[in-house]
């Protein structure tokens, strides 16, 4: 069981840190949401993988699974669903005003389009 | 247990939720009831600043729960000191939103300003790490709706950008927050920091590299480089005010790091060296970046940007030394280059409103020169440190405080160089907008053909872009000025009072570096809780 989760948290992070790094904004969002599984998986893990245990107290039980991972799993869950949801969202405006859906910004954005007399070549 | 504490949290809260239910459509309620909170917050802070100058760690427990157990807020020196900033800045900031008539260009601009207050003053005050990250998430996901305010491509595409950026940065965050929880079995960080101290040296491995983790998730935050790159183009695009208040969201992550690798990571414990050797180098990088940012850019929104980059590699200088006096000369540091970063922001955009975009370039003379002139003036002494602002004596406390520490041939030549070129880089600014206009005539510019749309899918845009904000939509430029104004006072109370500023600094961080103090307050004095 280590040897299955442990490869899928590493391959489902290599498949989102590879997509985070791509120009477009829809592979972007995928690799966010892979790596946010990947990190779910992780901090289940963390409090030790066992099987069929019960996380509360109860009598007659002497081996516990540590519920703390997975209420910290629940909060993560719940944050990067709404996450997702807003990015999608920003991703589609900037999309539709903007024409393209690269995540890097245009060179408009460093340098003005029309050249009148900037601040190259202020000499007359 | 005092209830006042979870204030700074629930006062916003309830507030941004009442804006966007009741006030949707009022503006006008909206600013009454936007002002009157963030100006109750204010008042919970300078309070809250008194209970803390007692030297005592109050500690809230949320549902009177044990301390490893439930989640505690803590409340000292420090977090009281950043709240009440945050709820300073806040509302001079507010005002100038009023003024320049930026609420006015979007939907709810209230309710998330009021839920970026929450955020800030929630991650000021927790005590555990994933409410720490709770906290994060809150204030980021109210900064990507304030971010894009009033919309325009480049806005979102710079807000796409900044969100995914920070997702990233949250999943490294969960990521440390998992080594850590599987190393040290808490999330409490008095917890945690007892049971690092108890760590014997040899089984550290996984806690360093929970640590380093960890740095990396603050100073993306901070903005540190080399993992500042989402810093320039967030800052420059998003609406003047929404930057302006991003001026302290940069020092959260400050705060955090200061927090945490006094608290929890102390330098004389295993964590020694693993990141000092990581800070300093990095802080003097970005000290170096943002001065030459300042003087290469063509642009006065990045200007204030990279301005900004600059005076988090100051800070960082300081921050990265550990020691109580280069800690005082941070905190110093940390209240002033809030203000003033703000400050440079607001004038940027004043600037915009009159000149209708914000390249740097020859322009015919704007209205009100002389008032804009004077006040980008005063904001530039303050941000690149001349005297006599509070810039100044940041920067020689800085020096100062690192002046015995081996690397401090390094520290010194970068600060004093880096701050030349950010002279110069801001009379350049300076003389091109506001002296050179005079000598502008208007040459007849040869008309371009409008650049073909790009072939979209929608063929014409829905909405004008509204990029800069203009002046003529403003509702009171007066009101925009005095908020400016009120920043400026700030600084030159903080020029003015900087003794007793300093003495406070000086508390703040003897209590910091003496950890035993929150082990004391939120492990050991526990009798009534459940």
């Amino acid at each position: 069981m280590e040897l299955l989760l442990s490869s899928a948290i590493g391959m489902l992070t290599a498949a989102g840190t590879y997509l985070i790094l791509r120009r477009r904004s829809f592979a972007v969002v995928l690799g966010t949401t892979m790596l946010s599984y990947a990190i779910n998986l992780f901090l289940f893990s963390t409090g030790r993988l066992v099987v069929n245990q019960p996380p509360i107290i109860e009598s007659g039980v002497t081996s516990y699974t540590d519920p703390i991972p997975q209420a910290l799993v629940l909060t993560a869950i719940v944050i990067s669903f709404g996450m997702t949801a807003v990015t999608v969202m920003m991703a589609l405006g900037a999309f539709l005003e903007g024409g393209d859906d690269r995540v890097d910004m245009p060179r408009a954005d460093r340098q003005p389009e029309t050249s009148r007399i900037d601040a190259g070549d202020d000499h007359p | 247990m005092n209830h006042i504490l979870i204030a700074p949290v629930i006062l916003p809260a309830v507030m941004g939720a009442l804006i966007i239910l009741w006030m949707r459509a009022d503006l006008l309620l909206q600013r009454v009831f936007s002002i009157s909170g963030t100006a109750l917050l204010l008042a919970v802070a300078l309070y809250l600043n008194w209970l803390a100058s007692s030297g005592e760690v109050l500690v809230y427990r949320l549902g009177n729960w044990a301390a490893p157990f439930g989640i505690v807020l803590m409340l000292d020196r420090l977090s009281a000191l950043m709240v009440a900033l945050t709820a300073a800045l806040a509302f001079a900031v507010q005002l100038y939103a009023f003024g320049s008539g930026w609420d006015r260009k979007g939907w709810h601009f209230h309710a998330l300003w009021q839920f970026q207050l929450m955020g800030v003053c929630g991650a000021f005050l927790t005590g555990d790490a994933f409410n720490l990250f709770v906290f994060f998430e809150i204030l980021l996901i109210a900064s990507y709706g304030l971010m894009i305010h009033g919309g325009g491509p480049m806005r979102l595409r710079a807000g796409v950008q900044y969100i995914a950026y920070n997702l990233a940065g949250s999943t490294l965050f969960l990521a440390a927050l998992g080594v850590l929880y599987a190393v040290t079995g808490t999330l409490n960080m008095a917890d945690m920091a007892a049971r690092v101290a108890m760590m014997p040296a040899e089984d550290t491995a996984l806690l360093r590299t929970g640590a380093v983790l960890l740095m990396l998730v603050f100073a993306i935050k901070a903005s540190l480089v080399p993992l500042h790159f989402w810093l320039p183009s967030t800052y420059a695009n998003a609406p003047g005010p929404v930057s302006a208040l991003f001026a302290v969201m940069t020092k959260v992550g400050v705060y955090a790091i200061l927090r945490f690798y006094t608290l929890v990571f102390p330098q004389d414990t295993v964590i020694e060296g693993v990141v000092m050797d990581l800070l300093l180098p990095a802080a003097l990088f970005t000290l170096v970046i943002g001065q030459v940012g300042i003087l290469g850019t063509r642009n006065l929104g990045r200007l204030a940007a990279f301005a900004a980059i600059g005076s988090i590699g100051t800070l960082m200088i300081a921050v990265s030394q550990f020691t109580p006096q280069a800690t005082t000369a941070a905190i110093y540091y940390i209240i002033h280059s809030t203000l003033a970063g703000a400050a440079l922001f607001l004038v940027v955009d004043m600037i915009g409103a009159r000149r209708g975009d914000l390249w740097l370039r020859l322009d015919g003379v704007m209205p009100g020169n002389g008032l804009i002139s004077a006040l980008f003036f005063a904001t530039a002494i303050a941000v690149v440190g001349m005297p006599p602002f509070s810039g100044f004596i940041g920067k020689l406390l800085v020096l100062d405080a690192t002046r015995n520490a081996p690397e401090a041939v390094w520290i010194w030549t970068t600060v004093i160089l880096t701050s030349l070129v950010a002279i110069y880089g801001m009379s350049r600014a300076g003389s091109l907008v506001f002296w050179k206009s005079y000598e502008f005539q208007d040459v007849p510019v040869p008309v371009l053909a409008p650049a073909p749309a790009k072939p979209g899918p929608i063929p014409t845009k829905l909405e004008p872009d509204e990029h800069i904000q203009d002046l003529a939509d403003a509702a009171s430029p007066a009101l925009a000025a005095a908020a400016v104004g009120l920043l400026l006072a700030g600084i030159v109370a903080l020029t003015i009072f900087a003794g007793p500023v300093t003495r406070f600094a000086a508390a703040t961080a003897e209590q910091l570096h003496n950890p035993s103090i929150y082990l004391d307050a939120v492990l050991e004095r526990q009798e009534g809780t459940k």
